[in-house]
């Protein structure tokens, strides 16, 4: 198994692409801890999980609160004695120009997606460096790489998301923690079912998506897998990319 | 197994990078044909993988000659039914500035680092199209990224390796056919022995590594592993950077 003894800490675990992340992860060997808001989708996930022979924990994380943060990793080393992985896969999608975002969506997006990962890194890397070393996996998005019609603050915090990245891996590679970047294009999940179910933005999507179809979380899953194990242990600041093709245009 | 039922053609698979990714993609239950100027070598892979149980066939492959392709790709296709995987891993290295490359020089190292890798795909394509998809992995550098004090031609061939790969991507996605670079730091090679052994070379690439540590043959085939296989399904047109973190500064 590619994740044999390690510990996983992943937010935004309840639902999408990380509920397909704790459940592969697990499969994979990892202990999990899945963070999140929603308590009941969590604690389902909790259950599945364990009903399948893996171990798995929810606990509740507001990404922007850094206490809860503290108490998140907290818990992955008193319930499994450390913590090696973290998934920074927590976040939420505003689709308004630049003119059309008010500076309150501006904080809420840029404190989920941008704070909220600083905030994951910050309290992880204590831990990761007692466990030897660890890998932090944050999903940045096609939005960290290239501009956008209807995104402003996402298309910020994303970028945000991809060069804290590399100043994590540069700073923590002495420690032996990697950090890399994942880059989904346009996945079907919770978070993108809103926009997606009008047949022009689909239709948008789908054209500019070269490989003919929308990712699915699982496509993004076996990416952050990857980017966690120890197959990937010459690999850090690097973006990888999975997007069916769009940006190679 | 993570390769199973596939058919995969490796460039340069007698040593190095290409023999350790021609080990780990058999282990993985993929059918194996190395391609390679160094036939001695190339038996002995051969060799080695049958004798674990794996299927493994060598066949002599300049890189530079269009018909060889064509002989590789029809004994992949005649001895294991099709072929699903290209790994365009052949290459050369020269470290010299501007001034000091010769015209044949630029004409040898464009033509076995560049054409060679446009011409296994275009020898590969109309086997994978017909395979109902397939995944091409060429192998770029990190030279494809960034200049280089240390080469002119090498990185210009990277370059190019770099952006073909992205066409390919656009090309052939509508037949389900991937193509992704990868591009490692300073591996330790017998292509890289001389470099790594001047004291300058080492000062100026090596050392700098965040990771402080030479890449490995292996990290590089597990890369090659995830983009080979179908758990990278949305993956094209994508850079997958293997340097300890060199590029992130």
């Amino acid at each position: 198994m590619r994740l044999e003894n390690k510990v996983a800490l992943i937010s935004g675990g309840a639902r999408g692409m990380g509920a397909v992340e704790a459940k592969l992860f697990a499969k994979e060997g990892a202990k999990v801890i899945i963070g999140d808001m929603l308590e009941d989708e969590g604690r389902k996930v909790e259950a599945e999980i364990n009903e399948a022979g893996g171990e798995c924990a929810f606990v509740v994380l507001d990404v922007s609160d850094e206490d809860a943060w503290r108490k998140a990793v907290d818990e992955a080393v008193s319930r499994y004695g450390k913590l090696d992985i973290l998934v920074n896969n927590a976040g939420i999608y505003r689709a308004h120009n630049v003119e059309e975002t008010t500076a309150d969506e501006w904080d809420q997006v840029m404190d989920i997606n941008a704070k909220g990962v600083f905030l994951g890194t910050k309290h992880a890397i204590p831990a990761m460096r007692d466990a030897g070393g660890g890998s932090i996996v944050n999903i940045s998005s096609v939005a960290g790489l290239t501009g956008s019609k209807v995104t402003s603050a996402y298309n910020a915090s994303k970028g945000a998301v991809r060069l804290l990245t590399k100043s994590t891996a540069i700073q923590y590679a002495a420690d032996g923690i990697r950090a890399n970047s994942v880059h989904p294009g346009t996945i079907e999940t919770p978070m993108t079912e809103g926009f997606l179910a009008d047949d022009a933005a689909r239709q948008d999507r789908m054209d500019r998506t070269p490989i003919g179809r929308l990712g699915r979380p699982e496509d993004v899953a076996y990416g952050a897998l990857y980017l966690a194990s120890d197959e990937a242990s010459f690999v850090t600041g690097s973006e990888l990319v999975i997007d069916g093709g769009r940006t190679a245009e | 197994m993570r390769l199973e039922n596939k058919v995969v053609l490796i460039s340069g698979g007698a040593k190095g990078m290409g023999a350790v990714e021609a080990r780990l993609f058999a282990k993985e239950g993929a059918k194996i044909v190395i391609g390679d100027l160094l036939e001695a070598e190339g038996k002995q892979v051969e060799a080695e993988i049958n004798e674990i149980g794996g299927e493994c066939l060598f066949v002599p492959l300049n890189v530079t000659d269009e018909e060889q392709w064509k002989q590789a790709v029809a004994a992949a296709v005649a001895r294991f039914g099709k072929l699903d995987v290209l790994v365009n891993n052949a290459g050369i290295f020269r470290s010299h500035g501007i001034e000091d490359t010769t015209t044949d020089e630029w004409d040898q190292v464009m033509d076995i680092n560049a054409k060679g890798v446009f011409l296994g795909a275009k020898a590969a394509i109309p086997a994978m199209r017909e395979a109902g998809g397939g995944s091409i992995i060429n192998l770029s550098s990190v030279a494809g990224l960034v200049g280089a004090a240390y080469s002119s031609a090498y990185t210009a061939s990277k370059g190019a390796v770099r952006l073909f790969t992205k066409s390919t991507a656009i090309q052939y996605a509508a037949d389900g056919i991937r193509s992704n670079s990868i591009h490692p730091g300073v591996i330790q090679t017998d292509m890289t022995a001389d470099a790594i052994a001047d004291s300058k070379f080492k000062a100026q690439r090596v050392d700098p590594t965040p990771l402080a540590r030479l890449g490995q043959p292996e990290d590089v085939a597990y890369g090659a592993l995830y983009l080979a296989s179908d758990e990278s399904s949305f993956v094209t047109g994508a850079e997958l950077v293997i340097d300890g973190g060199w590029t992130a500064q």
